[in-house]
């Protein structure tokens, strides 16, 4: 495009990560409506399990190269596969939580092709009919300047699939070699697809994020990106709304949550350019490099795959039953899936939880979110609210600000926070008792951080930082204030009240914040007046 | 001793009229004896004879098993033996574990004393194209056969049919007193027919497939071949039932410890499929099947001729699905993991590329190429869908016949007796299989139980077997009714075995 002719509409604003600041300006100024990105994620969810999907050897993170690898593992002829009860439970317990529809009977399918580090030359999935279909994920992001605004939107799940995991190759460039780990091969996936109903990098992650928060309450997935239990691909392409979809590429390598918005922004915002400039967008694999932030065309392997999908005929169809009443005679109950037994065991899911902690304790909306994003935290909170007086709304803000404030400038997790719950509910009760002021408690609350070894009593104490309250001494300070500053007086008595501020923060800085702004306030009025 | 049954040979370890390791000593000597039938690809000599002593010092003590010596097809994995599956793409290839069924034998004592030769990954009917060469059928050797002869015997051999074919040699010629196959469209019911000996086909999942290389995992099915029907009755119910590394295997059902001795023939019901009439049927094996017919008839049987309709098309789907599995399972012989990997290394593609291309021959090639074909998603419909419908209308066929009271089906198992090598290679392996299974693999598509027995010898001296087949997992049933059969067919066919043996000592 050539951007220097004035004549051209003015650069589309770069995406931002919220929605409605994807318009194109430009469109605005033609009759055409503006163009808008749609994303459809492709998540990988590593099943959370002590065996893999069709073999006995073990699921462990960061284990020696080839260490667990059974004879199916390694795709020795004669050998079988056979399903793990663990796995298809797991996938049910998401398919619930996420209000799908369980599959009583659900097929498996080879799909063909080499690599190195797929021993079989297929992998074991469910294309033809999978264990679950027709979800729904219901999340929720910020916006409005302060990011206080709450938006809850849902996005389909077309389906839940069950296959396996591959290997891993390490390519060492300098020997020009690959070396194959096969560790992960065979471990169990959920493959979850959505559908193509987001609109932006922000929706796409918020969606993650629910996600991530729903496996880890069930326990089916430990879903942390960085360590590829959670792999998610992101199917972009933009389009006018009313028209056709426009073709979409594959956004692939993204590892966090935060990546995923980046790169799904970007590449709405470089296939809107590419329109822009009567290009054409390709369909086809592109990888998002996190340094750059922008995503870059994958080298295509073999060009068109044909998968060449076949049923796989050492697995009958999979069965799960309704309730116990439902087993067949025959057929042990304890050795099948049972959905009634799965659905009692479904853990309270993030946003009941969240529901029910603005009911509870009268927090913000948004707070709840802070409590459910953080491993942790609502116990933390709920613990200082059982032994404190204050209200839950004032502790909330302790431990959103402060906890939470130093345990991410210092990355850590809320088990590793140096102040127990009960040390903070402790310095909250001071603070509601009125033996310290509030600004004191946060000096404490750094002083705590620092030497955890020390009580909050004797932190206050040897730093002599106990509220005056003693009405005599605190007339005596006022009076020195006020004494020492005649002209802020004049002012004051001449109408402008606001300078009393001034005065009450001489005050402040005289007694270390160890008094009560609203007593000063009351004892200051009345001398100037 | 090495003509007996296996209930006769256990009744003299039993009675200690010989010791399992002069049994053992003796099948060994058969083997090196009839090493030109080249029906071995190793011959477990050393362990065998560890096994049979072990044997016997358990026996002295009265809780012993029996040592009953038996051969096993190269497709099925034995730890520590090498397995190269008639392939040079597993050779050198020494499997870490053992086949279920091999490791049930071994668990009731019996002595392996070999891995039976076969066509590379089982692929084809006439044991005439593995890379450790052809099979030789032990008919070939008798007085009978050589007598019309003016050849050379090294020329003038016929064919042991296959995929199994070593492993009925091995039965045929004394050298095992059972063996295992593996039957996939027919191969153990094929080379058992051409080699007189009892090749049984049990309902698919009855027995384990684990540690059976694949062919066709929708359709293989290990198999059993004896010298009588109340062997393979005998082995069946070692070998039968679930297991769980195998998740296509079913409960079997509950088995009397042996056939029955007698029983009434008047209360069964034989089928006489007229689809069978097939071309190509030769003469001796038309006059076989009627006059078997016959003979149910006048003991009393209902005879019976029925329909199944869909019969002429299986071959063609049987192909089609074959191929289909055959290009899926081969695709983990990349050479990574085990097996042949070429030298070529310039990048990951032309190593996988070169390295099937170097060991797999022509037949394995043409089926992987076919198989990748029918798979393409824009023919998917068109053949492996097409083949699959087909395949279910070919069961229904025979569900419909056995709903109206029918209890077993009697079809020959070949269209004629083994042929000449030299005339056999003269097709490709794509029409020989297309004729040799014509009978046998509609029995695949459906599940169902067969079993083959030698009736008679054909003019040129060979045996005739013929087919019977039963329903799903009636495969007990079946074998009484084949038992029968054998009573009144094949005494003659056993005592013109043990006379070959002798004469086969005399053209070593």
């Amino acid at each position: 495009a050539a951007r220097s002719s004035p004549a051209d509409p003015p650069a589309p604003p770069r995406a931002t990560g919220r929605c409605h600041q994807l318009f194109i300006s430009w469109a605005l100024l033609s009759s055409l409506p503006q163009m808008v990105g749609v994303v459809g994620l492709e998540i990988h969810a590593q099943i959370q399990s002590t065996s893999k999907l069709f073999s006995g050897s073990h699921v462990r993170f960061l284990a020696p190269p080839n260490s667990l690898v059974s004879h199916f593992d390694a795709s020795l002829p004669g050998t079988l596969p056979v399903l793990n009860r663990r796995c298809v439970e797991a996938a049910v317990l998401t398919g619930l939580a996420l209000n799908c529809t369980i599959n009583r009977k659900s097929l498996f399918d080879r799909k063909h092709y080499f690599y190195a580090d797929m021993p079989a030359g297929y992998q074991i999935t469910q294309q033809r009919v999978p264990i679950a279909v027709n979800g729904m994920l219901v999340y929720s992001y910020f916006e409005g300047r302060r990011r206080n605004q709450v938006v809850t939107k849902s996005v389909k799940i077309k389906q839940i699939q069950l296959e396996q995991d591959s290997g891993k190759s390490l390519h060492d460039d300098e020997r020009s070699q690959t070396l194959i780990d096969l560790n992960r091969a065979g471990v169990g996936l959920m493959e979850l697809v959505m559908e193509p109903e987001m609109c932006c990098g922000e929706e796409a992650a918020a969606a993650v994020r629910e996600l991530q928060l729903i496996l880890q309450a069930l326990g089916t997935c430990q879903a942390n990106m960085a360590e590829g239990q959670l792999r998610v691909d992101a199917n972009v392409s933009v389009h006018r709304p009313g028209e056709p979809l426009g073709v979409r590429t594959e956004v692939k390598n993204i590892n966090s949550v935060r990546h995923l918005a980046k790169a799904i922004d970007y590449e709405i915002q470089r296939q809107m350019e590419v329109l822009q400039s009567a290009g054409k967008v390709l369909n086809e694999t592109r990888a998002f490099d996190s340094k750059s932030g922008n995503t870059i065309p994958m080298r295509d392997k073999e060009g068109l795959q044909d998968y060449r999908f076949m049923p796989e005929p050492n697995l009958p169809p999979l069965f799960v039953y309704e309730s116990e009443a439902s087993v067949p005679a025959g057929v042990d109950p304890a050795q099948v899936v049972v959905i009634d037994r799965l659905s009692g065991q479904l853990p309270e899911l993030p946003s009941v939880k969240r529901t029910r902690l603005v009911e509870t304790y009268g927090i913000l909306q948004e707070h709840s979110f802070t409590l459910v994003n953080e491993d942790g935290l609502i116990d933390y909170f709920e613990n200082v609210v059982q032994t404190t007086k204050a209200e839950p709304r004032k502790v909330i803000g302790w431990v959103i600000k402060e906890l939470m404030g130093n345990l991410n400038s210092q990355n850590l997790n809320v088990s590793q926070s140096p102040i127990s719950p009960c040390a903070l509910a402790e310095l909250i009760s001071l603070v509601e008792s009125g033996h310290i002021s509030s600004s004191t408690a946060k000096q404490v609350f750094q002083e705590m951080w620092k030497a955890p070894e020390k009580t909050v009593g004797q932190i206050v104490k040897e730093q002599d930082l106990w509220m005056i309250n003693d009405k005599e001494e605190l007339q005596k300070i006022c009076k020195r204030i006020v004494d020492s500053h005649p002209e802020e007086v004049q002012i004051i008595r001449g109408g402008n009240k606001k300078v009393l501020n001034k005065l009450m923060g001489e005050v402040q800085r005289e007694t270390k914040g160890r008094t009560d702004p609203v007593q000063i306030r009351a004892i200051l009025e009345k001398m100037v007046s | 001793m090495l003509g007996l049954s296996i209930r006769e040979v256990s009744q003299a370890l039993r009675d200690g009229r010989v010791s399992a390791t002069e049994l053992c000593r003796k099948c060994i000597n058969q083997i090196q004896r009839t090493r030109y039938l080249n029906a071995f690809i190793t011959i477990t000599e050393e362990t065998a004879m560890e096994q049979a002593q072990r044997t016997d010092s358990r026996l002295r003590t009265g809780k012993g098993k029996k040592g009953i010596p038996f051969s096993v097809k190269d497709n099925f994995c034995m730890e520590n033996i090498e397995t190269p599956c008639a392939s040079g793409m597993l050779k050198g290839y020494v499997p870490p574990f053992n086949a279920t069924v091999v490791q049930k034998l071994l668990d009731q004592g019996a002595v392996l004393v070999g891995k039976t030769n076969l066509v590379e990954f089982a692929m084809g009917a006439g044991s005439t194209d593995g890379v450790f060469g052809p099979v030789r059928n032990p008919w070939s050797y008798t007085s009978l056969y050589r007598e019309q002869s003016t050849e050379d015997p090294d020329s003038d051999w016929a064919i042991t049919g296959g995929s199994s074919g070593g492993s009925a040699a091995a039965v045929a010629s004394l050298s095992s007193f059972l063996a295992l196959g593996s039957d996939t469209g027919g191969s153990t019911r094929n080379p058992g027919s051409l080699c007189g000996v009892v090749a049984l086909k049990p309902t698919y999942g009855l027995l384990s497939r684990h540690g059976l290389i694949p062919l066709v995992n929708s359709m293989d099915v290990p198999g059993i071949m004896t010298r009588s029907v109340h062997d393979a009755a005998t082995v069946l119910r070692i070998l039968q039932g679930r297991d769980e590394r195998d998740s296509t295997t079913v409960q079997a059902p509950s088995t009397p410890p042996r056939l029955p001795e007698h029983f009434d023939i008047r209360d069964i019901c034989v089928g006489i499929p007229k689809e069978y009439h097939a071309p190509g049927l030769s003469k001796d094996t038309l006059a076989q099947w009627s006059r078997v017919a016959d003979m149910f008839e006048q003991a009393g049987a209902r005879v019976q001729e029925v329909s199944l309709p869909h019969t002429q098309h299986s071959i063609v789907c049987y192909h089609v699905l074959c191929c289909c599995e055959v290009a899926s399972n081969m695709a983990r012989f990349d050479g990574l993991e085990y097996g042949h990997c070429s030298k070529v290394d310039s990048s990951t593609d032309a190593m996988y590329a070169t390295t099937r291309h170097e060991v797999f021959n022509s037949v394995v090639r043409r089926r992987i190429l076919s198989g990748n074909y029918f798979l393409l998603k824009s023919n998917y419909e068109r053949y492996f869908v097409k083949a699959q419908q087909m395949r279910r209308l070919i069961a229904e066929d025979f569900k419909n016949v056995f709903r109206t009271g029918i209890d077993v089906l009697l079809t020959p198992t070949t269209l004629s007796d083994a042929a000449r090598y030299s005339d056999f290679i003269q097709e490709d392996n794509r029409t020989r299989s297309a004729q040799e299974d014509v009978f046998t693999q509609p029995v695949n598509m459906a599940g169902l139980p067969a079993v083959t027995v030698p009736t008679a010898l054909s003019h040129r001296g060979l045996p005739i077997g013929l087919q019977l087949i039963g329903q799903t997992l009636q495969d007990w049933k079946l074998l009484t009714v084949a038992q029968w059969m054998e009573q009144k067919k094949s005494a003659f066919i056993r005592s013109k075995v043990q006379q070959n043996s002798k004469i086969w000592k005399y053209f070593y």
